[in-house]
């Protein structure tokens, strides 16, 4: 069967699995719309943690990064997963035991504030709604790719599903949805990653295929040989990074902080029953993460690996069918600098601007003309980063089935994610911002009616991102780990470990790191991109690093506003020595 | 259960969840990146120690601290007798 005809065989069939798991997981009431009744099984919230946490980005864009990047792409796999450990030792349990339905019910009650609820809320909105966008965009590419549909149709038919599951089941429904999502999709990643890794260094572990020697007889370690291969080429050798000290830590920071204080993976530890549960349940979350985030920089070697042996040299005539497929996409571009037909991959970019301009028309080999002007390098290759996931099994020659298999798996990540976001939008609005601020009076019903209507609202803006993408996607994921990083994360840290910390502190920190953070990234990508360097930045500190810095001084002003000001009420700072007890 | 028993529960907490960080921050930030480049002088089977770390060992490390913490802090609720029913 062909590679298509196998894709809307497994897509469909993954589909119905979720609808059929949505039917059968109804929420009745708000409690399990919100968080399933608060009676998941540990192992099962870790699952559908991963599924909730491993979006779009990890699935299809993380190994293309550090395919391109090498050594530099440490940044996301030590950010991604490390944040798990600060969600376990320090925040999950306390949650827990605190034991509400939202992120911002947390910090009303804890800072006894409308007002800090409120600044909760919006922070909520803006980081759920950025994240959300990317996850449609993601669902739209899968789409248009394999099942030769229109981007926009793609886009409708996900938001159809999600709307399905996330408006009927609520938080109940995500939950089981994500768990087979979280199969799915692990399967999809693992299975390419396998065949490549035994095909290039006979190990079936790509974790520890990465580290061994090829399978070619030579006895040369894969790494030490891509490391040649690069240096070569004139490109930076993979295993080397190009990023400066100072930024790695920071950006590293940020996005560990931002992790633990992303209110849509908070949130799922609301939903096991116990307080230990919480902890257990983030151990299982990062297993089924790690299984991934392992892979995926042997899947990153490995590709570029095969692309440098299978594409450098190649005549364009001679190209494969990805190849001339992925052109028309518009995410693979090539230009005959030197007029001899044959592809030459090299260091540096190939084109200025880097990302090609197409015209229309059709040179001497068949290749799309460009519109833009040569860059000073030989490079005459353009590769998308994002398309090294679904292209590599088809750059690898694996059979259609697996090639099938990954754009289910890619669907599964940006629809788990999708849901999870879009949940906790809707509980944002019709919980904290209706029942809990403008509408106290409200009866159960009312609200879960309301939080049904917010995620079909919430759904129908998203589908609007993704058929309508803001050019700004990519940079402002910055914003949603920057902003997290810069506001939750020290405002629930310190509501748990400092009694005396009071709802000035925490509002005027709260401020202080959303004000710094946002000015910051809104300068660098949208008042000034062309200081966008090293140069300019303080510190050396990039855009994506600078919610650390953010954070701390949210810190430091919350210390000090903290000792200016009266000490929290008696029945709050009570709340504060209840959640350190677990019974 | 007496405060003095919450206290010294608490106390114990933080030992125990101090460690772990410490742990935490040196296969990630210690080994991953500032000390990077001087690890990378040694070998783990084909990869260079410093890209280890960052790539795979300390996404390991993480694992374990969280179990290591699930587990020691449940004997630990039971010690102090704060375990839910």
């Amino acid at each position: 069967m062909s590679a298509q005809v196998l894709t809307y065989l497994f897509v469909g069939a993954s589909f119905a699995l979720y609808v059929g798991i949505a039917i059968w997981s109804r929420s009745s009431s708000t409690k399990e719309f919100y968080v399933a009744g608060g009676h998941v099984n540990p192992v099962a919230n870790g699952a559908a943690t991963a599924a909730d946490w491993m979006s779009a980005a990890s699935f299809l864009s993380m190994a293309g990064i550090i395919a391109f990047e090498g050594a530099d792409g440490a940044r996301y796999l030590m950010g991604w997963t490390g944040g798990y450990v600060l969600l376990a030792l320090l925040l999950a349990p306390y949650l827990r035991k605190f034991s509400k339905f939202t992120v911002p019910d947390f910090v009303g009650d804890r800072y006894y504030s409308q007002t800090a609820r409120l600044v909760a809320v919006v922070c909520v909105i803006f980081i759920s709604f950025t994240y959300v966008a990317g996850q449609m965009r993601g669902v739209g590419i899968v789409f248009s790719r394999f099942l030769e549909v229109d981007i926009n149709t793609g886009v409708i038919i996900g938001m159809g599903i999600v709307f399905f599951y996330a408006v009927l089941g609520g938080m109940k429904g995500i939950t089981y949805t994500q768990v087979a999502q979280y199969c799915v999709l692990i399967f999809a990643y693992l299975v390419p990653a396998i065949y490549i890794s035994i095909a290039l260094t006979g190990n079936p572990l790509p974790m520890f295929g990465l580290g061994s020697t090829l399978a070619d007889g030579s006895g040369v370690y894969l790494l030490d040989k891509l490391d040649g291969l690069t240096t070569e080429l004139g490109m930076a050798a993979f295993t080397s990074g190009n990023k400066s000290t100072i930024d790695m830590l920071f950006i590293t920071a940020a996005l560990m902080a931002g992790t633990a204080g992303l209110p849509h993976v908070i949130v799922r530890f609301f939903t096991v029953p116990k307080v230990r549960d919480a902890r257990i349940s983030a151990g299982y979350a990062l297993v089924f993460i790690a299984l991934l985030y392992t892979t995926a920089p042997a899947v990153a070697a490995f590709a570029r690996m095969n692309i440098i042996n299978n594409v450098d040299g190649m005549t364009y005539e001679d190209a494969p069918s990805w190849f001339s497929k992925w052109e028309d996409s518009g995410l693979i571009a090539w230009r005959d600098k030197n007029k001899d037909g044959v592809v030459q991959y090299r260091g540096g970019n190939a084109l200025a601007p880097a990302k090609p301009v197409f015209t229309g028309e059709r040179g001497r080999s068949g290749e799309r003309i460009l519109g833009n002007s040569d860059s000073t390098s030989e490079n005459e290759l353009y590769i998308d980063r994002d398309i090294i996931v679904l292209a590599h099994p088809e750059i690898a020659q694996l059979p259609n089935w697996v090639i099938a298999l990954v754009a289910a798996g890619g669907l599964a990540a940006a629809l788990s994610t999708a849901a999870g976001l879009l949940l906790v939008i809707s509980s944002a609005v019709s919980h904290d911002l209706m029942k809990k601020t403008f509408k106290p009076g409200i009866t159960e019903r009312q609200e879960l009616l309301l939080a049904r209507i917010s995620a079909a609202v919430a759904i129908g803006i998203a589908g609007l991102f993704g058929i309508y993408p803001p050019g700004f996607v990519a940079e402002v994921v910055a914003f949603a780990f920057g902003l997290a990083a810069a506001s939750f994360f020290p405002v629930l840290l310190l509501g748990i470990f400092y009694k005396r910390m009071n709802k000035e502190a925490a509002i005027s920190g709260m401020i202080t790191g959303l004000v710094f953070t946002f000015a910051y990234i809104a300068y660098f990508k949208f008042v000034s991109p062309a200081d966008n360097n090293p140069d300019h930045w303080w510190f050396g500190i990039s855009p994506e690093g600078i919610g650390t810095l953010g954070m701390l001084a949210n810190f430091v002003v919350s210390l000090i506003v903290c000792r200016l000001t009266p000490p929290p009420p008696a029945e709050v700072q009570a709340l504060g020595e209840n959640i350190r007890v677990p019974h | 259960m007496s405060e003095k028993n919450n206290q010294a529960y608490w106390h114990a907490n933080l030992r125990l969840m101090l460690l772990l960080l410490v742990i935490w921050f040196s296969v990630s930030f210690l080994a991953g990146i500032i000390f990077v480049d001087f690890l990378n002088q040694f070998h783990l089977y084909g990869y260079k120690l410093g890209f280890w770390f960052s790539q795979q060992g300390a996404i390991y490390f993480f694992v374990l601290l969280i179990f290591f913490y699930a587990w020691r802090m449940n004997a630990l609720d039971k010690k102090f007798g704060v375990e839910e029913e």
